[in-house]
């Protein structure tokens, strides 16, 4: 017998994140590391430790490994309780057979067997592709004033922009009268975050009728929400305000490494009342010798540097030799950047070694077809030869051969 | 593999009054040093990294701060149901503590209880990465009763009771001076020594008995002769802190690059107790050479030749040199600081000047407001 829960998180890690290429060959999408230090679900597991929620399921599916040995114990984020903490969540074989998770809301459905032993009251659905710090228990408090049955975060997004997002429109209680999946012509600029309140009878009955339901697709914003909103369930937007950023693709990903180095952006990582846990690598301070150069930059433990970097984000263990330039770039750990090479608007992944002179991205100022530009990403445990050139925009998953 | 028959016992009070500035308000184990650790943490990783599972911890007073920083032994993978860490305060009073063979006599339960054959025993203040498994090594090659590990070097001035070796060409110890007056290099003992569970036992029962309790004079130099005694040398970086200049001096070499790879080999790594500090943040305009910086500062100013502990602030027109300023300490803005060691929490405002000297850093304790 489980001591009961009042809420339940669970969320969904299971995703491939195809958009970010050679990032996600190896690993789950809410695995790719963040900030220096992080990985993207270090930021919803310290949302919930930080909200109150002590039971966490993580659904996982595509590239596990990486993952589970993160999660491990869940003993970073305190998720480690005896009875409650982090669970990760598989599809697994059952007496009438063997499923993989065929959408979000059957992900749920497969493991309410899970959720059923905390005898929760509510269960909140979290996404691991987002950054931001969010108070779940204010969503919650909102979702029980309201008598709600389900509770949506929304987000105020620009016009311009909103139909790449599912819309929610509200009458002016805040209540949801449509949902728009990327409408053409936006109504409102309330955007949904993918953050779902639910009361756990009613989703729990929903997700049954769903499974049962011939021609579903099992996902939470095709089937599952559409069909409580027709049956005129309680619906109510919650407005989130605040750093909120889906890191789906490369250019968002490394937009929101780079948020981290604007002062005006408020996504504070050293706000000692809503910390972002992580594991931390075992690891000697940093240290930035005679002949370095570093301007607003992000640093962490492990790193030597010798060259220059500039508006940059170097993970641990980076090693920036004399006269290599880093620039507006992302280094993840145990990367070496080797003698006078130059990395400017790139993303270099785990332990891959760029030689020496080697150039790997380029300034966006310097291409004249600006449809030839992008962020050059470079996979892990890659060598790029000294003296070769890596276009801006290229997507290496090869060694690339030098050409001195 | 896990588990060489050895155990470890750490002194973590012995030798506070030589920094009484930085002990004033912790013991000796834990003084912070280079960037992010505690003193203890060197001796502690040793003994992990060498495969020693259980280690007991011998801690006399004032140890709120080592048992905050050591908790249950986690971070150095010490919190195990089979072994792990053994945290021992004096059972009844300080006084049990008084010395290093009372000590021991006091602890005679949990050395009698252990079933591991050797003990490596240490105190806190020697920085160093040292394989305590090459020492078990040779002493089972030289078939020795104890290893004692030794530098060659200058006697440290302030050394407490310096106790010179000589030895004959194999490495056996052939002579014992305690506290004699050498001048020049000598075989100097560093309070590390490898020695069997049993014949510890035996020569803190006889010292007890015949009331001699003197660890270096009654139990090596008048036991020596009758045993098999061999030394260790120690090399690589292994500076012995018995002075606030030996302290400053042993954190500005981690700027060496051939230390940094000794002391941080990674192949034996020191652990410490983590924070969970973000990056540091280098902001624009900053300017920082030469320095060790550990997570979770955020820099504005100028730094050169400094260590940098967590969660430093250095404002903008700042200027520190040549200084090692600990965790959580917040320097304003335009201000300007050489040779000084600041303590943890300490609040340095605006427009500051503090110039200390290579020879006589100046120190500025916890918490201070400036």
């Amino acid at each position: 017998m489980y001591p009961k829960q009042e809420v339940v998180a669970m969320l969904l890690a299971g995703g491939q994140g195809s958009r970010l290429g050679v990032l996600t060959q190896k690993l789950a999408k809410p695995a790719v590391p963040f900030g220096g230090k992080y990985r993207i679900i270090d930021f919803p597991l310290s949302n919930c430790v930080n909200s109150g929620i002590e039971a966490v399921g993580v659904l996982t599916q595509y590239q596990p490994l990486v993952l589970n040995e993160y999660i491990g114990s869940g003993q970073p984020w305190d998720l480690d309780s005896m009875n409650s903490g982090v669970r990760v969540l598989s599809p697994y074989q059952q007496v009438k057979g063997a499923d993989w998770y065929s959408g979000t809301a059957n992900a749920i459905y497969q493991n309410i067997t899970y959720i059923d032993r905390y005898n929760p009251d509510y269960v909140v659905i979290l996404s691991g592709d987002h950054i931001y710090k969010m108070d779940y228990s204010k969503m919650i408090a909102e979702h029980k004033a309201h008598g709600a049955d389900c509770t949506i975060a929304v987000i105020d997004v620009p016009l311009a922009e909103a139909s790449r997002f599912g819309i929610m429109n509200t009458n002016p209680d805040g209540s949801i009268y449509e949902f728009e999946e990327k409408p053409a012509k936006p109504k409102s600029t309330n955007a949904s975050m993918g953050i779902y309140v639910f009361s756990w009878d009613k989703l729990r009955r929903y997700l049954i009728e769903d499974e049962e339901t011939e021609g579903s697709s099992h996902d939470f914003g095709k089937d599952v929400l559409p069909k409580m909103l027709a049956d005129g369930q309680k619906m109510y937007a919650y407005q989130f305000q605040g750093y909120w950023k889906d890191v789906g693709t490369i250019d968002s990903l490394w937009e929101s490494n780079m948020d981290l180095l604007d002062p005006n952006v408020p996504l504070d990582l050293n706000d000692e009342s809503w910390k972002i846990y992580s594991k931390n690598p075992v690891v000697p301070p940093q240290y930035i010798s005679e002949t370095a150069t570093v301007q607003n930059s992000l640093i962490a433990d492990g790193c030597s540097i010798s060259g220059s970097v500039d508006f940059s984000v170097l993970f641990s263990n980076v090693v920036v030799k004399p006269g290599a330039v880093v620039q507006d770039s992302i280094i993840m750990p145990g990367s070496v950047i080797e003698e006078g090479a130059v990395v400017q608007y790139a993303i270099v992944s785990e332990n891959t070694v760029i030689g020496r002179n080697a150039v790997v991205g380029a300034r966006p100022e310097t291409i004249e077809d600006k449809d030839q530009w992008g962020i050059a990403v470079i996979g892990d445990n890659i060598k790029v030869g000294a003296g070769a050139k890596v276009a801006p925009k290229a997507m290496i998953s090869k060694d690339v051969e030098g050409v001195e | 593999m896990r588990g060489n028959n050895v155990m470890g016992i750490i002194f973590s009070n012995l030798h506070e009054d030589l920094i009484s500035e930085l002990t004033e308000k912790r013991i000796m184990g834990a003084v912070p040093f280079g960037g992010k650790y505690r003193l203890i943490d060197f001796p502690l990783s040793n003994m992990v990294n060498s495969g020693v599972n259980k280690v007991g911890v011998l801690v006399r007073s004032n140890y709120q701060s080592i048992v905050d920083h050591l908790g249950t032994g986690k971070a150095w993978d010490l919190s195990r149901k089979r072994d792990g860490l053994f945290l021992l305060p004096p059972f009844n009073n300080t006084s049990e503590y008084a010395n290093r063979l009372t000590t021991l006599n006091s602890i005679l339960p949990f050395l009698k209880n252990s079933t591991e054959e050797y003990v490596i025993l240490s105190d806190c203040d020697t920085v160093a990465n040292i394989d305590y498994q090459d020492i078990y090594t040779r002493h089972l090659q030289t078939n020795a009763d104890i290893t004692l590990v030794y530098k060659r070097d200058q006697l440290p001035a302030k050394l407490h009771d310096p106790m010179v070796l000589s030895f004959d060409a194999r490495g056996k110890v052939i002579d014992v001076l305690v506290n004699s007056n050498i001048s020049g290099s000598c075989s100097f003992y560093m309070n590390i020594m490898l020695i069997k569970r049993e014949l510890l036992i035996e020569l803190v029962n006889k010292c007890i008995s015949k009331n001699t309790l003197n660890f270096k004079r009654d139990l090596i130099q008048a036991e020596y002769q009758n045993l098999n005694v061999y030394g260790y040398e120690l090399k690589g970086f292994s500076p012995v802190i018995t002075c606030m200049s030996d302290y400053f001096n042993a954190n500005m070499a981690l700027m060496q690059e051939d230390v940094r790879a000794d002391l941080f080999n990674s192949a034996r790594p020191i652990y410490t107790k983590v924070r969970d500090d973000m990056p540091t943040k280098y902001g624009l305009g900053s300017s920082v050479k030469n320095s060790l910086i550990a997570n979770g500062c955020i820099i504005e100013g100028e730094v050169e030749n400094c260590v940098l502990f967590k969660g430093v602030h250095i404002g903008k027109g700042t200027k520190v040199s040549n200084c090692v300023i600990m965790q959580d300490t917040k320097i304003g803005a335009d201000s300007s600081l050489s040779y000084v060691i600041v303590d943890k929490d300490v609040v340095i405002k605006d427009e500051r000047t503090m110039m200390g000297l290579l020879s006589y850093p100046v120190y500025i304790s916890k918490g201070s407001v400036v």
